[in-house]
């Protein structure tokens, strides 16, 4: 072996060969199979993709880095299910490009967030956070209150739609109109957004302020959709709650 | 920096200037307003600046003949002069963030401030700015050192550099303007990565035919390491960042993957930045200047191999652990915890090694606060490394995970062993390339060693107790079998470990500032270059 070695340390292209051999081996071994999952694990059939305004919110929940102090999977361990709900599943994010699980808990995991507060509480907090939570160290973020930029959210929905997300034209050509639409209950556009993204999509006025779409709209659209695109975290925890110890504690 | 190039390589340097303006003058003119033409109006400034530079000097006298028989060192000047301005930079964004998380109103009501957008900066500045800078610098003394020949190439080093750091410029300023793809560690947008590859070929290419230029037979180690930094930290780049524009003069994009695969492919990304760029590329640099400063050679060869190849492999498998009890297949994390305990073994291969080397000169570990760093260093790889195996393992992680402890961790590597080895590098490579005995103070290096060792514990310490707390009271049950707090009052517990942090992180960015100031007072009294000169074949009568 270390013959072999000292003869390898000669060659360069030999040692650039063994580097990435070496290197590669766990990766295909880790990575590769999980692209089959498609296949194996099922898309639950009341799945939804994102509306366009939730889209919006998403991507203003990235600009923010709220991801650096935000999770958004809650692991299968018994206090998590009884503080945040049940566990996250693979088939909820298989949208989501990209995952937004995060990695750090500065603040609560939000994948469950969706209707636990009202819009106007999420409005408050997210201008100023110690307005409502007096201890809280979540940054203020007053800049939300402008208006919202949809000139790229045509193409977000059309770039999806290219990596599978089961977006199909007539999503893609209404995507401004349903963005509008869906922070106005009242307006015409409403029961499209329902036609086109179910009857359990939320359309209120998120902000207050029903003469303008803001920054704000789009982010409380998006926090109050998240964990209501499907039920199966609900319906597969209830199924198997015996064999989980404190189960009980995901209202 | 262009009075060491010939007539034709003046040349050639220009019209790469003048390609690089061209180039931030079409994304202006694509994209109009936006991230993108900022973008382009900074890669103008620098196009016209490097032409500016070039014509300064373009009727000089072009360099001695005998430039072949000298080292290029220009080049890894100009990269010790970045990794300090990063440092000065990433540090300083480390230091404020911090803080905003104890005086979370401290900051501006203006977008640009806000702790989600400088957080990126902090670690992209660390990460990329300080220590990719500080690999590459380093990679140049040490190949062109241990290969005794020159560099390969006399505008690719600077293109190298500067592209490099155009690449930083535009990763962390985006994110000041809200732009990002939210891959942690890996943030920048699509373009700025596909950049990297064209910067990242140049510098393997370069690597590659200095190599081939060598008058040792053997290559030595370290070029073993900075090769793997090179090659796997491409292709994890490569793969990790693969993502379809939203259109082509936007500096947005989405990632092909999606959810679990996007996790998997991130952490395997992830976790693979901290092996092949935060560990491999500095192993690097400690099996030259640990010998090199201590006067002793590695202890064991047959160590280094078995460490180098364990670590090779052994590394790509572990991501997975950031992963544990998550909607992750089981088997998938049962395999990065199986692999991030083995994984010790190489990693104390390492540390061992690099300790057992200085048996015999512990004297002069003593007496050289230089060689004090690297040693600190070490000591810091070997502690790291065994904790990362330790919070792998899986019901440890369901404590630690998404705490505080992991950030502590983080650090612990970070200050501890990466920027230690890179201020021992510093603080050897300053004085040698200014034709020196010595840095301008000793007695700073002096102080800046204790400001340093004193700021890590402290960081790392609050941390530990910040992480472990956290970790306790989101699992802690009352008699009645409810929830004893809630998440709130775990916020509230962390403000005394928030503060300790911000003043560990203070402490340790003060030292790096007297490093800054120590190395540029040495600098000005400069005597001349390095002595040192490479082989150079005589051509045969
Ligand atoms: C510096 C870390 C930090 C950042 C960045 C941050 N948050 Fe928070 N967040 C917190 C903390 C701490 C709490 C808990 C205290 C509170 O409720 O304010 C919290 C609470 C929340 C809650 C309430 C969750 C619950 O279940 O009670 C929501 C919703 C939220 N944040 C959304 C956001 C959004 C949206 C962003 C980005 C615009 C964001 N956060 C950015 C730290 C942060």
């Amino acid at each position: 072996m270390l013959r072999l070695h000292y003869n390898l340390e000669k060659v360069s292209m030999g040692l650039v060969v063994a580097i990435i051999v070496a290197a590669s081996i766990g990766g295909i071994v880790e990575i590769a199979p999980l692209f089959t999952i498609d296949e194996t694990v099922e898309l639950p059939d009341d799945l939804r993709p994102h509306t366009p305004l939730e889209l919006a919110g998403r991507h203003i929940y990235m600009r923010e880095g709220c991801y650096a102090c935000h999770s958004q999977m809650v692991r299968s361990l018994a206090d998590e299910l009884d503080r945040y709900g049940p566990y996250s599943l693979p088939s909820e994010s298989a949208y989501d490009h990209p995952m937004l699980w995060g990695s750090k808990r500065t603040g609560p995991d939000l994948a469950r967030v969706g209707g636990k507060y009202s819009d106007d509480w999420h409005a408050r907090h997210l201008i100023d956070p110690r307005s409502v939570v007096p201890a809280s160290i979540m940054p203020s973020y007053p800049w939300l209150r402008r208006p919202l930029d949809t000139e790229l959210l045509r193409e977000r929905l059309e770039t999806l739609a290219k990596l599978g997300v089961p977006y199909d034209e007539a999503m893609i050509g209404a995507s401004q109109a349903d963005a509008l639409a869906q922070s106005r209950p009242d307006g015409e556009g409403a029961d499209a957004v329902r036609a086109r993204y179910g009857e359990k999509v939320v359309i209120r006025d998120f902000d207050g302020d029903p003469s303008r779409l803001t920054e704000l709209d789009a982010l409380i659209a998006y926090l109050q959709s998240l964990g209501t695109l499907t039920d199966a975290p609900y319906t597969i925890l209830k199924a198997s709650s015996a064999d989980i110890p404190d189960g009980d504690g995901h209202e | 920096m262009a009075d060491t190039l010939s007539l034709f390589e003046r040349r050639f340097a220009l019209l790469l200037s003048i390609l690089l303006a061209a180039m931030g003058m079409t994304m202006v003119a694509a994209a109009r307003h936006g991230v993108m033409a900022v973008h382009g109006f900074i890669t103008i400034a620098l196009g016209v600046g490097l032409v500016l530079a070039l014509g300064r000097v373009y009727y000089s006298a072009p360099p001695v003949a005998e430039r072949a028989g000298r080292f290029y060192d220009a080049p890894t000047r100009l990269g010790i002069a970045m990794t300090l301005i990063w440092a000065i930079i990433g540090m300083g964004a480390g230091v404020w963030v911090s803080a905003l998380l104890y005086w979370p109103d401290a900051t501006p009501a203006v977008p640009w401030t806000s702790f989600g957008r400088l957080r990126p900066v902090h670690t992209t500045g660390i990460i990329f700015g300080f220590g990719g800078n500080a690999l590459i610098a380093t990679s140049f003394h040490v190949l062109q050192r241990t290969s005794r020949a020159r560099l390969a190439g006399s505008v690719s080093p600077w293109f190298v550099l500067i592209g490099y750091n155009l690449f930083c410029v535009w990763a962390v300023t985006g994110y000041l303007m809200g732009s990002t793809q939210s891959k942690e560690y890996a943030e920048a947008e699509w373009y700025a990565d596909l950049w990297l590859v064209v910067v990242w070929v140049t510098y393997f290419v370069l690597y590659m035919r200095t190599l081939a230029r060598r008058e040792e037979p053997h290559i030595y180690v370290a070029n073993w390491y900075y090769l793997a930094f090179i090659l796997v930290v491409a292709m994890l780049h490569i793969v990790n960042n693969l993502a379809l524009p939203l259109r082509l003069n936007a500096a947005e994009s989405l990632p092909v993957w999606s959810g679990v695969q996007d996790a998997m492919v991130q952490w395997w990304y992830g976790h693979n930045a901290v092996a092949f760029f935060l560990t491999a590329g500095f192993l690097g640099m400690l099996y030259y200047f640990l010998p090199v400063r201590s006067g002793r050679p590695i202890w064991s060869y047959r160590l280094s191999i078995v460490s180098f190849w364990g670590i090779t492999f052994f590394y790509i498998w572990v991501g997975s652990h950031h992963l544990h009890y998550t909607a992750l297949p089981y088997w998938v994390q049962t395999l990065g915890m199986t692999f991030s305990v083995m994984l010790l073994v190489p990693s104390w291969a390492s540390a061992g090694n690099a300790i057992a080397t200085l048996n015999g000169a512990w004297n002069k570990v003593r007496d050289d606060a230089t060689l004090r760093f690297m040693f600190v260093a070490a000591v810091f790889y070997g502690l790291s490394t065994f904790e990362g195996s330790f919070l792998a393992i899986r019901p440890v992680n369901s404590l630690s995970h998404y705490t505080d402890w992991t950030v502590g961790h983080v650090h612990s590597g970070t200050l501890g062993w990466v920027a230690m080895i890179v201020f021992g590098a510093i603080y050897t490579l300053v004085p040698q390339l200014s034709g020196r005995e010595t840095m301008a103070s000793s007695r700073a290096v002096e102080w800046h060693f204790w400001l340093a060792v004193a700021g890590t514990l402290i960081y790392v310490v609050a941390m530990w107790n910040a992480g472990i707390t956290q970790g306790l009271m989101w699992r802690a049950y009352n008699e009645n079998g409810a929830l004893s707090y809630s998440f709130v009052q775990s916020v509230e517990k962390m403000a005394p470990y928030y503060l300790l942090r911000t003043i560990g992180g203070a402490l340790f960015l003060a030292g790096a500032v007297i490093c800054v100031l120590n190395c540029r007072a040495t600098v000005l009294l400069a005597k001349g270059e390095a002595a040192d000169r490479p082989l150079v074949r005589q051509p045969a009568e």
